[in-house]
């Protein structure tokens, strides 16, 4: 057995620097050739870094997108969903207190709320909403932003990505951080 | 599009790619385990190692050289864990003693359970050299035992069943690494990151915090689901866009979990001279799996509380359909990864992971596990058939005796008695009782769905629970450890005794085990046994809250 076990650390040593330190090291050389993917796509504006295309971004003023809830508040730190089940009275209560908030935030806004701005992500960090609800927000933004209703809803339909293969891959959704910054720029402009 | 139609075309969509891929794989996987000369860089690990590779061991000696493997392998990875502030990348993160354990035995029996969180537990130079390594090391073991299996089946008259050293490291070079490599660079295209950085924290547009998480995420991530593993780089797991960014990486991930567990039974048929046996086992597993994707994503579409509430713990870019069909395969498979939370899923919807898990992992099963767990059930369905018509049962001209069919009863007990005893003894202890999230029958889910998950070595959670304190961690532990190496000694005596065996010629009184009646029977046998064995058990859980 002592003979077992010592060809058994050998190996463990040997196939440690074969897995776990050339094969790293060889997709981090490939990562050098696509930065920009390898870091997770740094979003930024001005020269300044203001976030990742990747990850949903904790929620802020009226005259914002936001993003849907998160069991983490987005911050970053940690990520993962509520853990809810659907029978516990705790999630009930989380979607009234939703959306009532909603409903208050957006008094213009139209009587249904998008399943997705009542429920918690998994990661906690979705950088995505539905089409549906970027839409159901257009009419608080405009407001806060003194824009025309339409000039934001065409924003969203600019910014709405299709599910690829006709719609059998994932579903439709748009970019919160890239909805804000085009926002940013067109209040600019 | 509709949830059916949408639902039809993914498992069409993935059927597809699998079945150009199986036979490809499959064969090459065979050439791996019959070629006799070496590749370069293997003589060097046998050298280093001190191994003869062409010395071949009896079941004894190969499980011996499994476990050691295994207990250096725990005790290696606890050490760095433990010691990981003195290393670079350590991002100040630590596990507490028995969380570190708990990692260790789960990481090497291929489980990957986690009660540490990924952004505070494992800085870089753990999840490379600790975490990655394990992913392909114990991977590999798995179709290791899988391949001295298919030896004990095909060889006659012999007393061995090949080198584990070999095995060990032919899985790891010319399967894995090469698939892992190029997986790696496709999730990276997508958008799965790999660098070192540590976590730094920016303003954002709006004047918020955040902090933006670095990491060698995507050479993890590929191999990770490759191997079946399932052990995520964050605590979100595969739900986590850093870990699965968009739709094509999402499918990249599916098709990465069941590319090796749909071809290895391609292997299986080569490996015996009967390519119509192996086209059983995808009948069986093929089955199962779909017809698991189907409830699962029926009971999400139409949970009770409506498809309102389905979108908790899920993505948007994934939506219910991609979400329930990747919680199908990952429990399906041993992986355990998830890219939605299935604790947040409808009792029925969750019911149907659980379920996958207590079938015993094998529609398709992890790598190499799925295999073996698979010839186990055809053995007990051999046996069965055997004694309703009054033959003697056997199996490819091998007797199913006494030696082979206790071993097999063992195995199919082993995971079982787990769970139940784990379970049971968990719900009469208050420590563990605290853990849950959810009280009820959610509640008896969430614990009964970690015990299952840790025997079965699959890895996934009702995450609700806390499951990071010593009892649980210490309860999981031995369950995973237990789950993955008493079948595991187990299954090489089986093989050690088919392979002692002559083969008997195939008379007019042989059962054809290639048929679609045989089919039926196996798929029955898995249903029946794990029926009989969890009905109750499950009727107090998901099956109660469903019906309240």
């Amino acid at each position: 057995m002592t003979r077992q076990l010592s060809a058994a650390l050998k190996a463990l040593l040997v196939l440690t620097v074969l897995c776990g330190v050339l094969y790293p090291a060889a997709i981090l050389a490939v990562g050098l050739l696509v930065p920009d993917r390898a870091a997770g796509q740094p979003v930024e504006v001005g020269g300044r870094e203001v976030g990742s295309a990747l990850l949903g971004q904790p929620p802020s003023g009226a005259e914002w997108f936001q993003g849907r809830p998160s069991a983490s508040d987005a911050s970053g730190e940690t990520s993962g969903g509520s853990n809810l089940g659907p029978s516990n009275p705790d999630l009930a209560t989380a979607v009234a207190e939703r959306e009532q908030a909603l409903r208050a935030a957006n008094p213009d806004a139209p009587q249904e709320i998008p399943a997705d701005a009542l429920t918690s992500s998994a990661s906690g960090l979705d950088p995505d909403v539905s089409p549906a609800y970027a839409r159901w927000q257009a009419p608080r933004v405009a407001a806060a932003r003194g824009l025309d209703v339409s000039q934001v809803l065409r924003l969203v339909a600019d910014h709405v990505r299709p599910a690829p293969l006709g719609g059998v891959l994932g579903q439709e959704r748009v970019n919160v951080l890239e909805l804000n910054v085009a926002l940013a720029a067109l209040g600019r402009g | 599009m509709s949830i059916a139609l949408q639902t039809a075309t993914a498992v069409l969509l993935v059927a597809a790619i699998l079945a150009a891929t199986h036979v490809p794989l499959g064969a090459w996987m065979h050439r791996v385990f019959t070629d006799e000369r070496d590749w370069r860089v293997e003589r060097v690990v046998y050298r280093l190692v001190g191994v003869d590779p062409r010395t071949e061991q009896r079941w004894q000696g190969y499980a011996g050289s499994v476990l050691a493997f295994a207990v250096a392998s725990v005790a290696l990875l606890f050490l760095l864990i433990l010691g990981q502030g003195l290393l670079p990348w350590d991002l100040g993160r630590s596990m507490h003693w028995d969380t570190a354990l708990n990692t260790a035995v789960s990481f090497t029996t291929n489980t990957n359970w986690q009660s540490y969180s990924g952004e505070s537990g494992a800085g870089h130079a753990v999840q490379m050299l600790g975490l990655t390594v394990q992913n392909f090391v114990s991977a590999a073991t798995g179709i290791a035992v899988a391949v001295a299996l298919l030896r004990g089946l095909a060889r006659r008259h012999s007393d061995r069943l090949g080198n584990f050293w070999v095995d060990l490291t032919r899985a790891t070079v010319r399967i894995l690494l090469p698939i892992a490599a190029v997986a790696a660079v496709l999730l990276l295209l997508g958008g799965v990151i790999q660098n070192l950085a540590s976590p730094h924290s920016i303003e954002t547009l709006t004047g918020v915090q955040q902090t933006i998480q670095g990491g060698p995420v995507a050479s993890q991530e590929a191999i990770k689901e490759l191997g079946t593993n399932g052990g995520g780089f964050f605590n979100a797991n595969s739900a986590h866009p850093f870990e699965n960014p968009g739709p094509w990486t999402n499918l990249l991930e599916i098709v990465l979990i069941l590319l090796i567990p749909f071809a290895l039974p391609y292997t299986y048929g080569l490996m015996v001279g009967d390519r119509r046996q192996g086209a059983v086992a995808v009948g069986v597993i093929g089955t199962l799996l779909i017809g698991s994707i189907a409830l699962a994503t029926w009971a999400e579409a139409h949970a009770a509380a409506g498809p309102l509430a389905s979108m908790e713990g899920k993505e948007q870019r994934f939506g219910i359909v991609w979400s329930s069909l990747f919680a199908s395969v990952t429990t399906g498979t041993s992986t355990g990864a998830v890219n939605s939370m299935h604790d947040s899923y409808s009792a029925l919807g969750g019911g149907v992971p659980l379920v996958n898990m207590l079938l015993g992992e094998l529609s398709p099963g992890g790598v190499g596990t799925g295999l073996y767990s698979y010839l186990v059930v055809v053995v007990l369905a051999v046996f069965i058939a055997g004694l309703m018509v009054g033959r003697t049962p056997e199996l490819l001209g091998k007797t199913v005796g006494r030696t082979e069919i206790t071993s097999a009863a063992l195995v199919t007990l082993t995971m079982p008695a787990l769970v139940l005893l784990g379970t049971g003894l968990s719900v009469v202890l208050p420590t563990a009782l605290d853990a849950r999230a959810n009280d009820g029958p959610h509640g008896l889910s969430e614990l009964m769905y970690a015990v299952a998950s840790a025997s079965n070595n699959n890895g996934s959670a009702f995450a609700g629970l806390s499951a990071d304190q010593p009892y649980l961690n210490l309860l999981l532990a031995f369950c995973m450890f237990a789950g993955r190496f008493v079948p595991i000694v187990l299954v090489l005596r089986l093989a050690g005794s088919l392979a002692a065996q002559g083969r008997r010629p195939v008379t007019a009184g042989t059962m054809p085990t290639h048929t679609p009646l045989f089919t039926t029977l196996v798929v029955g046998t898995v249903i029946v046994v794990a029926g009989l064995t969890f009905f109750p058990s499950l009727a107090l859980g998901p099956i109660a809250e469903a019906l309240s």
